[in-house]
């Protein structure tokens, strides 16, 4: 081996770690939700090759508004998923969407794109 | 100070659900000089008292924006279609968008590679100066990458930022590569050619992997647009104006959406029904196929239901509106295609954890091929050798074939069932219809038609049959016992002539009588001949005995006092009930029937319809007792019932069919409902989702093969064997195919035909 290939093997290795941890190990971004006058659960998320907030946290048995503006027009994002409430919606590009549904049982529900790569989570208290 | 109140109506556009209403409602409240704001989801309107001192319209529509929905300043239309419309306007721009990005990528690639190809031409190398022909090349390149490819590198940026990666960070990591080692070697190919490198570029590799998945996503684009045409179809069919009789009496067309609870709507011949209601007057032949898949029309007269969205044929009606917008049964039947669309198959579940994890991995396999080569390969193609395969590695590995390979196929047999009079009420109880192997059926309104029929007309000996006939008519046609009305609908069937009946008198537990043609006519149960003193004569008491031992009902007719004959009265077996079940059998699934009736009724009806295995006298709550005993038997079963005291069994059951559009209890208690009131539906939901299910299963072999042989592939597996390496181009090709071949397999259900028997 040659310094070059120790450095490529060595550089290899670290960003393949970093990859790694950066996709699956770093910390999230978690909001809660914001209860309005009405007592729903107000939740703005900004959807742009990912969900951000990507982890929200809501009450159980009190109604839920997320407003998912997608800010891209990039076709991976254009739907929106969450197999738990049996919601499936276009997300048109630089609008507001927006989606009404009641938590009822505590756990932690992911919501995805189309293809499931996008990914957050609803996470009932 | 005193200010009248005023009234504003707006038009709210945006709610989807019932908790939107209050939503809008409650932010109207909060308006100052609102008094009372009142918001109808099915009519998607608001009214509003407010003072005008201190509201205006204007702010009426601020706090309604503000709740985060819209107001239709004019022309109120935002029915299901045209939001559907609005999607359609959008995604068919998108379309455009790509199509062009990907023709400008295309014809810039079909002049790069020639002109890469020159170089493998020794006598056109030494004419051409190498470093000019790469800067060309470059100039022809840049194009490709900042328009046409330009998503997927603002779209991989986003991801990354937000710790996501997609399809498109696989795409634009590759072509990046290529692209900066191409620029690299074009402006500084002395730092190569001083290390014993040739300055290789890789300028067709960049435009042609970014043509050919530009070329995919079009094709991808277009066929997915083809999985939702069903439900298009079906939004598509509802009506966009009714005919209003106003109270004066004078008809008038008005936009479907300004049509209110109790208006009386006029269909005539040829046309749509607008919205859902009861006939007050008129009679016609209906085609409610677009909601029942029934295709032969059915009868309508006074007090009979219609439904928006069917087609009227002969005759003409006027109706009682009794549902708008959200409520009616084909909005009902959207929403639950679209709930389904939305759900996931527990077969999914695999793909999905991959999918979660796939693009990372893909990467870090990506990383890793590179140094592999780099560290393996002979000193002086280490480079070029290590960036090929770790392009070909990003390229090839598309998670698109496995994320498309389930919602596209629900999509598509979901709005087919749909077609077809079935209703699946998610991707879960698709996949559990697939595995039933036996099915329960309540047999009082499935394999029968759950009223009475008359099955046997018997006149006494010397009497005329169609004479007895219409005196028996004339007097049941006044009474309002459902029995009277099997004998009414039998008399209409023989066209018997009709009388007029004076003097009917209804007798509590018995039966009625009535003077027809000057003659006294009883129709009763024996206790009713026997109180009027009419004795039996031997052969009709024998006739009657022997209808009686077939479990039938026995009416007992007298004319002027005398014993003139016998109606016997039966819940009889639809027509097409035989047919249903020999076809289930012949998929090999067990067909167990449930009555509550007596053992031998239960024994004849199961005869007559070929099933060997019955439970008989099933009280209502025993239902569900049944299914867990077959369930303990190792049994997975689909019970089929049709009535509130179902919906038991219904739950218990592994999958429930609700039958005959069913009540709403039983609907929720049923993974399908069959719009169709016969077996024959049954018979299409099973056949459907093994066909959806089976294509499921060829997708997700299809994409997890595709993966699990091009990953290795391209990573150069093959190459210390048989030398093999997958060139970047050929992996942008494959990824293109992989997942239109997905969806095609996928749009292969939109050829569902349930069989016919
Ligand atoms: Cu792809």
């Amino acid at each position: 081996m040659d310094t070059v290939e120790i450095i490529v093997t060595l550089v290899g290795v670290a960003l393949a770690g970093f990859v790694l941890w950066y996709f699956f190990f770093s910390a999230r971004q978690t909001a809660s939700a914001v209860s309005s006058v009405s007592g729903v659960q107000e939740v703005d998320i900004t959807v742009k090759g990912g969900y951000s907030p990507d982890v929200i946290e809501v009450e159980r048995g009190k109604p839920v508004q997320l407003s998912f503006y997608r800010d891209e027009e990039n076709s991976c994002s254009e739907e929106l998923l969450m197999p738990d409430f049996h919601i499936r919606r276009d997300l048109p590009a630089f609008k507001t969407t927006l989606v009404e549904l009641l938590p009822q049982q505590a756990g932690t529900f992911p919501f995805t794109c189309g293809m499931g790569l996008l990914r957050g989570s609803l996470v009932v208290k | 100070m005193e200010t009248d109140l005023k009234t504003e109506t707006l038009d709210i556009e945006g709610m989807t659900c019932a908790s939107c209403a209050s939503f809008v409602e409650k932010s109207l409240a909060r308006t100052p000089g609102v008094q009372r704001a009142m918001v109808n989801f099915a009519t998607e309107k608001a009214t509003i008292d407010y003072l005008p001192a201190q509201a205006t319209p204007a702010t009426l529509r601020q706090a309604v924006v503000q709740a985060g929905y819209g107001v239709l300043e004019r022309a109120p239309d935002t029915s299901a279609a045209d939001r559907q419309a609005e999607i359609d306007q959008q995604k068919a721009h998108a379309y455009q968008q790509l199509r062009r990005r990907f023709w400008v990528a295309a014809g810039l690639a079909l002049i790069i590679m020639p002109l890469s190809m020159l170089m493998l031409w020794p006598a056109a190398m030494q004419r051409i100066n190498m470093q000019w022909l790469n800067y060309g090349l470059l100039l022809l390149t840049l194009p490709v990458l900042l328009y046409s490819g330009r998503e997927f590198y603002t779209s991989a940026w986003n991801g990354f930022r937000h710790r996501a990666a997609n399809m498109d960070t696989l795409i634009a990591v590759g072509t990046g590569a290529a692209f900066l080692y191409s620029l690299a070697a074009t402006v500084v190919p002395e730092f190569f050619r001083s290390r014993g490198l040739t300055p290789e570029v890789y300028y067709d590799t960049t435009a042609t992997i970014i043509a050919l998945i530009l070329l995919g996503k079009v094709l991808e684009l277009r066929a997915k647009t083809q999985t939702s045409a069903a439900m298009k179809a079906l939004i598509g069919l509802q009506a966009k104006t009714a005919r209003v009789v106003r109270p004066g009496g004078q008809e008038l067309d008005v936009p479907i959406e300004q049509v209110q609870l109790g208006d009386l709507v006029v269909v005539r011949p040829g046309e749509k029904v607008a919205t859902d209601g009861l006939i007050e007057e008129g009679h016609s032949a209906v085609d409610e196929a677009m909601l029942t898949g029934e295709s032969l029309p059915v009868e309508k007269k006074a007090g009979d239901p219609v439904f928006g969205a069917t087609l009227n044929k002969t005759g003409s009606f006027r109706f009682r509106v009794t549902k708008v917008g959200a409520d009616t049964m084909l909005a009902q039947i959207v929403k639950l295609v679209e709930d389904a669309q939305g759900s996931r198959a527990p077969i999914q579940r695999l793909a999905d954890k991959v999918s979660a994890i796939f693009v990372p991995t893909v990467v870090v396999i990506a990383i890793l091929t590179f140094v592999l080569w780099f560290d393996l390969a002979p000193i002086e193609t280490r480079l070029p050798l290590a960036l090929v395969n770790f392009v070909a590695v990003l390229i090839i590995a598309c998670p698109c074939a496995l994320g498309l390979a389930t919602p596209t196929a629900i999509m598509v047999s979901t709005g087919k069932g749909a077609e077809h009079g079935v209703l699946i009420r998610n991707a879960e109880a698709l996949e559990k219809a697939y595995q039933v192997n036996t099915v329960l059926l309540d047999k009082t309104g499935t394999i029968t038609r759950g009223e009475p029929a008359v099955t046997d007309f018997v006149p006494a000996a010397g009497q005329d049959a169609a004479r007895l006939l219409q005196l028996v008519a004339a007097v049941e046609r006044q009474s309002e016992h459902p029995l009277a009305a099997a004998v009414v609908r039998y008399a209409e069937a023989q066209q018997a002539a009709s009388a007029p009946a004076t003097g009917f008198r209804a007798i509590e537990g018995q039966g009625a009588e009535a003077t027809v043609n000057g003659q006294a006519v009883l129709i009763g149960n024996s206790r009713l001949l026997d109180e009027a003193g009419i004795v039996l004569p031997v052969a009709v008491r024998q006739q009657a005995d022997a209808l009686l031992t077939q479990a039938k009902t026995v009416l007992y007719v007298a004319v002027a006092g005398q014993a003139a004959g016998l109606i016997g009265v039966a819940d009889t077996v639809r027509d097409t009930s035989v047919a249903a079940i020999r076809r289930l059998q012949s998929m090999g699934l067990e067909v167990v029937m449930m009555t509550g009736d007596n053992p031998q009724t239960a024994a004849q009806v199961a005869r007559q319809v070929g099933i060997t295995r019955y439970f008989a006298e099933v009280l209502p709550g025993g239902k569900a007792g049944k299914v867990k005993e077959l369930q303990a038997e190792g049994r997975i079963v689909a019970m089929v019932g049709d009535g509130i005291n179902d919906a038991p069994a219904l739950a218990q059951a592994d999958i429930g069919l609700a039958m005959g559009g069913g009540t709403d209890v039983a609907m929720e208690a049923a993974g399908i409902t069959l719009m169709r009131s016969d077996l024959q539906g049954v018979v299409t939901a099973i056949e459907l989702s093994r066909q959806t299910i089976r294509t499921i299963k060829q997708n997700l072999f299809f994409a997890f093969l595709y993966n699990s042989l091009g990953i290795p592939i391209a990573a150069g597996l093959l190459y210390p064997v048989f030398g093999w390496l997958l060139s970047p181009m050929l992996a942008a090709g494959a990824m293109a195919l992989s997942s239109v071949s997905v969806l095609t397999n996928s749009l292969r259900l939109r050829g569902f035909t349930p069989l016919k028997p």
